[in-house]
């Protein structure tokens, strides 16, 4: 069981870890400033397990990696938005930032409820409300990142990138 | 056939390649800057025992300090440090002579048809040059300095088709503004976005930059347009590689976005996103304490020309403060030589160093709690420049001159 920390549209790179802080490649470090402009809480409370939903075009904005590595050094376990920037995703998935998208679990879901997701199948369930949701299934070479459990891994199983 | 995208996709590959495939391409050139290099390099060292631990090719791998340089604090010193000592392993050069997307085009690297992918969201500014540009994250970089490859996804295309003439007083940052409200944050998201139509034709090089870099702003992977005699002679006496003029044939475009810029006004970008534009004459009121021309967008030296030429023999607003960084040093010196950086430091404006300045709020101009700021940067983020209370207007470099003038957003048609 995880709680859902629910953020709305458009949270951008800078809000999601400011370029103030931006000055480090360490995890934990950057988990101390996540999210520190739009949930100032969050830092603090985020538990290992906990789950991030936000809406449209999540991860908006710079290029920055130190995005979701900032998440990861949050322990959380996965983001589910209404749909994700481009680049964030990308990043997401090339370092192992478990990501879905399901436009319904999010407008169905609170800040605060307990939910439960399996990534394998994409499957969202929303405990505080009994609701279970089915997540938008990945691009297939994603999905063979994402199986591998990041780029890197990704190509020495593959031995180089093809 | 197909968008320009598809086409120089297609043109890579030796086949043709259609919207929607995914495919595994070598890169004509790689780039990171002092934020993003040294996770790139601790991505790049994880397949050190796969690919020799040397980068892929030295000529089309490119390190670039402009974030925060000269460093501002000890911890953008040492990770400098850690950059430089991978440069002098790898026997690459460490360019510090502007903004990376400024210097890779003043290098000779960007070519029309040719693929580039930098760890910075605004490489999609490359498209000016008929180029596809893409911003990646630090491993997708670190993979392709040790493979020299990258995956992509080919995307599918917007086309902003502009035609008209400008009134005087509205520029090209003007345009850029109302295509952002037009498509929205996310309205090009996954796609490429191609600018076609006579004004994208009879703008100059420099003005075409300043939309393609905004492409991200509308969640663009890439920003285009097609080369021409414009590209070809900006290029002249900076690459002597052969290049392809491809164009888009027969293009299928997802959606046109057609925008008469004939009675466009001067626009504001207000805090807290980019397409929360409206006409420079309803912000009028607003106090400015702090006006910044730079940036990649706005950092070139046509737009410190027409600072300059607003700001000539005036002094600014006492109770704002005007911080001035020209894009490179190239634009630096031939502002120097015009005489723009004379009247700017007479005008009572801070001249920096070429580089990003106070755009990631870091050094050279951060706002303190509450102040407000109008800027010729791309984006107006909460806490960007300095403090989250603070906030951004984005604007044209003459809507900017003008401001630092009367020391509150001004309507810069009153000083030409």
């Amino acid at each position: 069981m995880s709680r859902i920390w629910k953020l709305g549209d458009n949270v951008n790179t800078d809000v999601i870890i400011p370029g103030r802080y931006n000055v480090t490649t360490d995890r934990a470090q950057l988990a101390k400033h996540c999210l520190c402009e739009v949930l100032p809480a969050f830092a603090q409370e985020v538990q290992p397990g906990d789950v991030i939903m936000a809406g449209h075009n999540f991860g908006c904005g710079s290029s920055r990696e130190h995005a979701p590595a900032a998440i990861l050094g949050c322990k959380v376990r996965v983001v589910i938005a209404r749909s994700f920037a481009r680049i964030f995703y990308r990043n997401a998935v090339n370092i192992g930032l478990p990501v879905l998208v399901c436009e319904e679990a999010v407008l169905a879901s609170s800040d605060g409820d307990q939910v439960e997701v399996d990534l394998e199948r994409g499957q969202i369930s929303n405990l505080t409300t009994g609701q279970t949701f089915q997540s938008e299934p990945l691009d297939p070479f994603v999905a063979r990142i994402v199986q591998a459990g990041g780029i890197l891994e990704y190509i020495r199983l593959e031995g180089t990138l093809r | 056939m197909g968008t320009l995208t598809e086409e120089i996709f297609s043109y890579k590959l030796g086949r043709p390649v259609k919207a929607g495939e995914t495919v595994v391409v070598e890169v004509d050139h790689v780039m990171s800057h002092d934020t993003t290099t040294p996770l790139a390099i601790e991505a790049f060292r994880k397949l050190a025992d796969l690919t020799g631990g040397k980068v892929f090719d030295r000529q089309r791998s490119h390190l670039i300090f402009d974030h925060i340089i000269p460093a501002a604090t000890i911890q953008a010193a040492s990770l400098h440090r850690q950059t430089r000592n991978f440069a002098r392993e790898q026997g690459l050069e460490i360019l510090q002579q502007g903004i990376c997307h400024q210097v890779m085009p003043e290098m000779g690297f960007v070519t029309p048809g040719s693929i580039i992918i930098g760890a910075d969201s605004h490489s999609c500014s490359y498209g000016a040059f008929g180029a596809f540009g893409t911003g990646m994250g630090s491993t997708d970089i670190g993979v392709a300095y040790a493979t020299g490859r990258a995956w992509f996804r080919v995307p599918t295309t917007i086309n902003v088709h502009l035609t008209g003439r400008l009134q005087p007083g509205v520029f090209a940052k003007d345009v850029t503004l109302e295509m952002v409200r037009r498509v929205g944050v996310d309205g090009a998201n996954y796609r490429a976005i191609e600018f076609t139509g006579e004004l994208v034709e009879n703008f100059s090089i420099s003005e075409r930059f300043t939309f393609c870099n905004m492409a991200i702003e509308m969640g663009g992977k890439a920003g285009l347009v097609a080369a021409d005699e414009k590209t070809r002679e900006w290029l002249r006496g900076r690459t002597d590689k052969e290049y392809p003029m491809l164009k888009a044939r027969d293009p299928h475009y997802e959606k046109v976005f057609e925008i008469d810029a004939s009675n466009l006004p001067p626009l504001v970008a207000c805090p807290p996103d980019v397409n929360n534009v409206v006409p420079v004459t309803e912000v009028e009121s607003i106090k400015v304490d702090q006006v910044f021309l730079g940036t990649c967008t706005n950092g070139r030296l046509d737009d410190l020309a027409v600072a300059a030429s607003i700001l000539k023999g005036r002094r600014i607003h006492p109770e704002t403060r005007m911080v001035v960084i020209p894009a490179s040093r190239e634009v630096q010196l031939e502002a120097l030589r015009r005489g723009y950086i004379e009247t700017f430091i007479e005008a009572g404006a801070s001249v920096g160093t070429p580089g990003c300045g106070p755009c990631i709020g870091r050094h050279f101009g951060v706002l303190a709690p509450g102040e407000r700021a109008l800027t010729t940067m791309n984006r107006n983020f909460t806490g960007r420049m300095g403090d989250p209370t603070a906030e951004i207007y984005l604007g044209s470099p003459a809507t900017v001159a003008a401001s630092a003038l009367t020391g509150h957003i001004t309507d810069p048609r009153e000083y030409l």
